[in-house]
């Protein structure tokens, strides 16, 4: 069973991330509505990976991305960006600060699915 | 529609109106300086729409919503200084995202390309400032690449404007961190900006998180620490508050500007929602809570049966104590079922101020359409009311409150001459009368020109060039079909609203409007609304063979039938009620239905003081809760029915719609000249 944090302030766009990527089978997605949320659901789950947007109240995918690259007990977390083009810049950052790939919204559900397969090693 | 598309309008919707109180209250404020907390609020809500859209295939949407979300993000970065003509044209955009997510319930298609090309010609006609400033050798570069370009572009606004730039060193144990961290941001907020939230590089204990919080502030060091009671170090000093603040500087009212940065004492408002919103609160459908109360109402059908078999075993067997524990059994039952329906029917409801902040938006918007200034005050927010109510009674309310800025208020030209204050007043105001919610909108315009409703009647041949009609009477005729003088009814508008529709509107949803209006006063208009219609007691009388539910709240009294008191006048019936002659309709008239019943007869008194009326009717059949249900547009035509209920598991009654029939018995004098 892998487990994979989804980090976004959307209802609906968590749910449909969910429904895609339980199609890969046995996987436990645990949803995280701001970066508190994500922060708090860290050390109750040993987290796969973790999907997170850049623009979301409290704090943001950048700095919930500094956080779990410094923490030595969860830096070992994969990290996948999922936001919209606008936020290039963004996401670039996002790569700096350690995030392991980046997917831009909206995507096709077979991409979503690829990325994280090859992300999780499937 | 899918269940997920549902979702998806639901929450556009909830984001778009959540736009749009986050652009009033940048309106209200940004000639003080421009609350980036809210502006950001905005773009994020506009950016998480677009997204949302996105996966779901929503084209124009997402389209148009990217546009405006370009023109925020220009706005946020202080490229595109803040103005009444910017934000007039966020508003008419988040409108016409309004619009096109109403579309996705319609399945109706809307090229969007026009508007994005107006976007782009609105971006490009306004000047931009450059922003030429580099942070390096100022600020850690470690720090730098942390921050977005939104926080970098903060931190470069507040340097510009002086400020001290600190971080602030906090430890939380790690089962209460949220709650504490929110505390601390929030002191920030109220003393400074907060720029960015970073974790802090020590090793710490296991069982505790750490953030280092960098904000900035023009607050000395000293102050601060004293204030916030955390380790802070400086990163970079304020430059001193003897020098003159450009802030200060005379503001011309219209032309662009450079946004001004946040004054330094600002109240922690509108804060980041907190985790608690996202976290105790759960979104449901009102469909699923129209199906709790369909099975609360079959429960009580059932617990019914139960009561009547109880009757039966107490007349055969006396009050044995199984007999008299059953009759405890139905108490209960009864009891708690009525718990039920009433917690239920408290979920549905809703503070009226949901619509009061729409309606706010609607008179700020359309009162500079018409250049006309206009204060709006409104009382009684926290007034209840069901969702459904709530959503249905928007329209007439939009219509009225335009009505009351296109014709009630007067040009300031007029009201100065007049002696009155130039800036005109429209106050919405709510409150509850028992199980009525009354809304009341109040204009200090010039008041309706009753003799202008005069000639149009008399035009019309609805009354005699000499007849004597009250001015109560006249007004009431505003509310006829296609009656319209340009004194009542919105030409701006252009959608041709009447307010014969708004009064068809309330009388569906079991409420009334009543207007009253004094020349160069004002005037005020009333709507009396059910606070709930998913339940109503009702009686179920029988017409014929046929079935019909009389909700019980529009019943004053029943009656027998005696023969002798029938009478005829000028073709009318009439029933001598205790001396009063009461005019009265058969219900097998307005239905035609031809059956033949013989035996007793009743009436059936509905409607209060002078708009009363009978129902002569062929048998009562007893009282019912029902759950009224709407018609549904097929049926949307037809006068008389309110809507349908279910009673039982499959028998469908339609409910009488009492304010349209009294409307047709009473106003038949008026069908003589037709």
């Amino acid at each position: 069973m892998k487990y994979i944090l989804i980090v976004e302030d959307s209802s609906t766009t968590r749910a449909m991330m969910r429904s895609i990527l339980e199609e890969l089978g046995e996987i436990e997605i645990v949803e995280a509505s701001t970066g508190f949320e994500a922060l708090r659901q860290l050390p109750a789950y040993k987290f796969d990976l973790i999907i997170t947007d850049i623009n979301m109240p409290d704090i943001n995918g950048l700095e919930l991305i500094n956080f779990v690259k410094k923490d030595p007990r969860y830096s070992h977390i994969p990290m996948l960006i999922v936001t919209t083009e606008k936020s290039e810049e963004d996401k670039k950052r996002g790569m700096t600060l350690g995030a392991d790939g980046y997917i831009t919204k909206p995507f096709q559900p077979e991409e979503l699915q690829k990325t994280i397969s090859s992300l999780l090693k499937l | 529609m899918k269940s997920s598309e549902k979702e998806f309008v639901a929450e556009a919707e909830e984001i778009l109106e959540e736009a749009g109180s986050l652009l009033l209250v940048i309106q209200d404020t940004y000639k003080e300086g421009v609350d980036p907390d809210s502006l950001n609020a905005l773009f994020r809500a506009i950016h998480t729409l677009k997204g949302t859209a996105g996966l779901f295939g929503h084209q124009g949407i997402t389209d148009l919503s990217h546009a405006v979300e370009s023109l925020l993000d220009e706005i946020r970065l202080g490229k595109i200084a803040v103005s009444d003509d910017v934000i007039s044209f966020l508003f008419k955009n988040i409108d016409l995202l309004r619009y096109l997510v109403d579309g996705v319930k319609e399945k109706r298609q809307t090229d969007v390309s026009g508007y994005l090309a107006e976007i782009q010609a609105f971006r490009e006609s306004i000047s931009k400032a450059g922003e030429a400033q580099s942070l390096e050798g100022v600020i850690d570069e470690s720090i730098l690449k942390v921050l977005s370009e939104y926080e970098e572009h903060r931190l470069k606004t507040n340097l510009k404007e002086g400020k001290g730039i600190y971080i602030l060193k906090a430890v939380f144990p790690f089962t209460e961190f949220d709650k504490m961290l929110e505390e601390v941001r929030g002191k920030i907020k109220s003393i400074g900006e907060l720029l960015s939230t970073m974790p802090v590089s020590e090793a710490l204990p296991e069982d505790s998180i750490g953030f280092n919080l960098m904000f900035g502030s023009s607050h000395p060091l000293k102050e601060l620490e004293e204030t916030l009671k955390f380790e802070i170090h400086t990163l970079v000093e304020p430059k001193s508050a003897v020098e003159p603040k450009p802030a200060v500087e005379p503001k011309p009212a219209v032309e662009p500007k450079p946004v001004p940065g946040k004054p330094p004492e600002r109240p922690p408002q509108l804060a980041e929602p907190s985790l608690k919103t996202t976290t105790t609160t759960v979104r449901v459908d009102i469909e699923k809570l129209d199906r709790v109360l369909s099975t609360i109402a079959e429960l009580t059908l059932a617990r019914g049966a139960v009561k009547r078999i109880w009757t039966e075993m107490a007349e055969a067997y006396g009050h044995t104590p199984l007999v008299i524990d059953m009759y405890k059994i139905t108490q209960t039952l009864q009891r708690k079922l009525a718990e039920l329906q009433e917690q239920v029917l408290e979920i549905r409801m809703v503070p009226i101020g949901q619509i009061f902040g729409r309606l706010a938006q609607v008179i700020r918007r359309h009162s500079r359409d018409v250049g006309k200034k206009i204060n709006f005050e409104m009382f009684g927010e926290d007034t209840e009311i069901d969702k459904y109510i709530a959503e249905e009674v928007i329209d007439p309310l939009v219509h009225i409150v335009r009505n009351a800025i296109d014709h009630g208020i007067e040009p300031a030209e007029e009201r100065k001459a007049k002696g009155k204050k130039e800036e005109g007043t429209v106050t919405l105001r709510a409150s509850q009368w028992g199980n009525h919610v009354v809304i009341e909108v109040k204009d200090d315009g010039g008041g309706i020109n009753t003799e202008k409703i005069r000639q149009k009647a008399v035009e019309r041949g609805i009354i005699k060039a000499d007849e004597e009609v009250h001015d109560k009477e006249l007004l009431e005729l505003i509310f006829t079909p296609g009656f319209s003088t340009k004194d009542t009814v919105s030409e701006v508008s252009g959608r041709g609203v009447g307010l014969d529709i708004v009064k068809d509107r309330l009388s569906v949803l079991g409420g009334f409007v009543d207007i009253v209006s004094e020349k160069d006063i004002g005037t005020t208009v009333t709507l009396t609304l059910p606070i709930t219609l998913a339940i109503i007691k009702a009686l179920m009388v029988k017409a014929g063979k046929e079935v019909f539910a009389v909700p019980l709240s529009s019943i004053s009294e029943i009656l027998t039938l005696q023969e002798d008191a029938m009478q005829t006048i000028e073709n009318r019936m009439v029933y001598n009620l205790r001396g009063e002659m009461l005019p009265v309709t058969s219900l097998k008239d307005i239905f035609k239905l031809t059956d033949n019943v013989t035996g007793k007869a009743f009436i059936v008194v509905v409607g209060f003081g002078e708009r009363r009326m009978g129902l002569l009717v062929d048998d009562i059949v007893g009282q019912h809760e029902v759950v009224v249900k709407s018609l549904g547009d097929y049926f949307k035509g037809i006068r008389d029915f309110a809507g349908a209920a279910e009673i039982g598991k499959h028998e469908v009654t339609l409910v009488l719609d009492v304010e349209s029939i009294i409307e047709g018995t009473l106003m038949r004098k008026g069908s003589v000249h037709v």
